[in-house]
């Protein structure tokens, strides 16, 4: 899993962006991995990328690991669903 | 410029769809900076028309324009629309047009919790300064409702966001959506409630085994719109083509110039001849005699030096020759010098909206002095009774406006008598109108001719008999106890 990098799309610091923002950081703190490369995109300052990625909706996260991309829209609220649609185990044990 | 500033303006600036019928229904265009929804089921058209909305912003005026694609992506849709003499893929090379493509992509997607449509704005701003655009079209909103399919109502709120940005930005917004029936609920998830200032309504309608279109303007927030549905088709080259009909006033001039229905008796029955811009109806039952007065009517006017285009949807163009030469008449001679153009095609080969613009561009290109249509009870065959009757109304003031002399005919269902429904229709649309009858004298059976109305002249009143021979038609005297020529027996009309 070393070396897998996740993408959060946000769109300025609208409620739902910020919110995804700190939810990311607890699941990362959750993990205990530093090996994860997360890449924040601001849409309103870089809509070009967002152009580039396709992304409709925000806050989108993006996880570009081998084969399919796999996107998670919304405030990744639910940490259980967001770990599983990932496919990741947290550290230590039992999802 | 704020949507404020142009709330301000008592009229509403308008932006041109193309469709020219269309533009003419909602008094010049769409209303600038407003947001339209046009909705209909599957294959409608939609596309079709918000992508010519783009399309003559670009050609014809220099406004730029965005495409949002949520259905298909930009290169189906480059490859799709240039049928129609567009290419979109030329126009976003040279800057004029950009897409956004909101196509589905093979990447696996969840929803959790609350999200907004910012990144979609976002992507459509930028595509409206990059190319400088004007119009932007999103085809179509019941796709992102799908893919958003458990949350509806962030999507209503989100729409309603997207619609109000870009209106801010003076931009004039074409929406599409799809609806479920033809008519029933105006959109499947109710968009137009909360993001249109306007509504159009396209129909694909099945009737009687024929596709019947139309377009129709349910809503103009602000202001006037005519009302009803205006029939449509798609062109290639040319795409979508409305055929106006509610806008179509009785503003044809009256010319009193006479000119000759090719037979010297018919036209002193008739007071002096047709007048030039007038449309004439020849009824009678098969073998009367109308392919006859058709004939004579082309050729008359070619002796004359005029032009005379005919378009024939019963006989083949071998079997008009044939039946003309048999009456002395060389069609074959009078094409090759350019005097005369026949077309003939099934009645079944398109539909009434399709008969009625092959009408209208080869008058266009051929320029005649003269048209016939033989007959006009072939194509009634092919039409839903409404759609016969706007194409008459339709064809008639074209006829009219052209100021060319018209002849219609139109074959009576019974022998000796009786009526036509094309007769209903058109017998108001119509200036005169000559009943060709079968009618028993005693043992035998002959032709008579009556000419039934003659708008703004004095006109014979007898029934004349008449025989036809290789020479053509041959008025004789009139019938002196003719029963009656209509169906009832007690009708005093023609005493």
């Amino acid at each position: 899993m070393t070396g897998s990098l996740l993408r959060l799309y946000i769109a300025g610091d609208s409620t739902s962006s910020r919110r995804a923002e700190q939810n990311l950081d607890r699941l990362r703190a959750l993990l205990k991995t530093d090996t994860w490369t997360v890449e924040v995109i601001d849409v309103l300052a870089n809509p070009e990328r967002a152009e580039q990625a396709a992304i409709l909706a925000t806050p989108t996260l993006s996880y570009e690991h081998s084969g399919r991309a796999r996107r998670i829209v919304g405030d990744l609220s639910d940490t259980k669903r967001v770990l599983e649609f990932l496919g990741i185990e947290p550290k230590g044990g039992g999802a | 410029m704020t949507s404020q500033d142009i709330d301000a303006t008592d009229v509403l600036e308008r932006v041109k769809t193309g469709v020219k019928a269309f533009d003419d229904l909602v008094m010049g265009g769409l209303p600038r900076a407003r947001t339209t929804v046009v909705g209909g089921t599957p294959g409608c058209g939609k596309t079709v028309f918000a992508t010519q909305f783009l399309a003559y912003g670009i050609t014809t005026y220099g406004e730029h324009g965005v495409l949002v694609t949520f259905e298909e992506p930009p290169r189906d849709i480059e490859a799709n629309m240039r049928g129609f003499g567009w290419d979109l893929g030329k126009w976003r090379r040279d800057g004029a047009l950009a897409f956004v493509d909101a196509s589905p992509s093979a990447s696996d997607e969840l929803v959790i919790g609350d999200f907004d449509l910012a990144g979609l704005l976002a992507r459509i701003q930028h595509a409206v300064k990059t190319v400088g655009a004007k119009r932007v079209v999103l085809d179509s909103l019941t796709q992102l409702f799908d893919h958003f399919i458990g949350d509806p109502k962030i999507l209503r709120r989100e729409l309603f966001h997207i619609s109000t940005a870009l209106k801010k930005m003076g931009l004039t917004v074409l929406m599409t959506a799809e609806r479920n029936s033809e008519y029933g609920e105006i959109t499947r998830h109710r968009l137009e409630e909360f993001v249109a200032d306007n509504v159009v309504i396209l129909r694909n309608v099945l009737h009687r085994e024929k596709r019947r279109r139309t377009i129709e303007v349910l809503k103009m927030r602000g202001s006037h719109h005519a009302e009803g549905e205006a029939p449509f088709t798609l062109l290639a080259h040319q795409g979508m083509v409305a055929i106006p009909l509610s806008s179509l006033r009785l503003e044809q001039q009256s010319s009193m110039v006479r000119v000759t229905s090719g037979n010297p008796a018919i036209d002193e029955m008739c007071g002096g001849g047709f007048f030039r811009d007038s449309v004439t109806l020849v009824s009678g039952a098969t073998g009367t005699g109308k392919t006859l007065l058709v004939t004579n009517f082309l050729a008359g006017g070619v002796a004359a030096g005029e032009k005379a285009i005919l378009f024939g949807y019963e006989e083949s163009k071998g079997q008009l020759f044939r039946n003309a030469s048999g009456w002395g008449v060389d069609f074959a001679r009078m094409e090759e010098e350019g005097k005369l153009k026949i077309i003939c095609l099934y009645p079944e080969a398109q539909g009434l909206p399709d008969h009625l613009l092959t009408i209208q561009s080869l008058v266009d290109e051929f320029q005649p002095n003269r048209i016939a249509v033989d007959s006009l009870s072939a194509l009634e065959r092919i039409a839903p009774d409404t759609g016969f009757r706007e194409f008459l109304i339709s064809l008639t003031s074209f006829i009219k406006k052209r100021e060319i002399a018209g002849l219609c005919t139109a074959t009576s269902k019974s022998l000796i008598g009786g009526e036509s429904v094309s007769e209903q229709h058109i017998s108001t649309l119509t200036d005169s109108i000559i009943l060709l009858r079968y009618i028993q004298e005693q043992e035998a059976m002959h032709r008579g001719l009556i000419v039934l109305k003659m708008r703004g002249s004095e006109h014979a009143k007898e029934i004349r008999r008449f025989s036809i021979d290789s020479k053509g038609m041959h008025l004789g005297e009139p019938f002196k106890d003719a029963p009656n020529v209509f169906t009832g027996p007690d009708s005093e009309y023609l005493r």
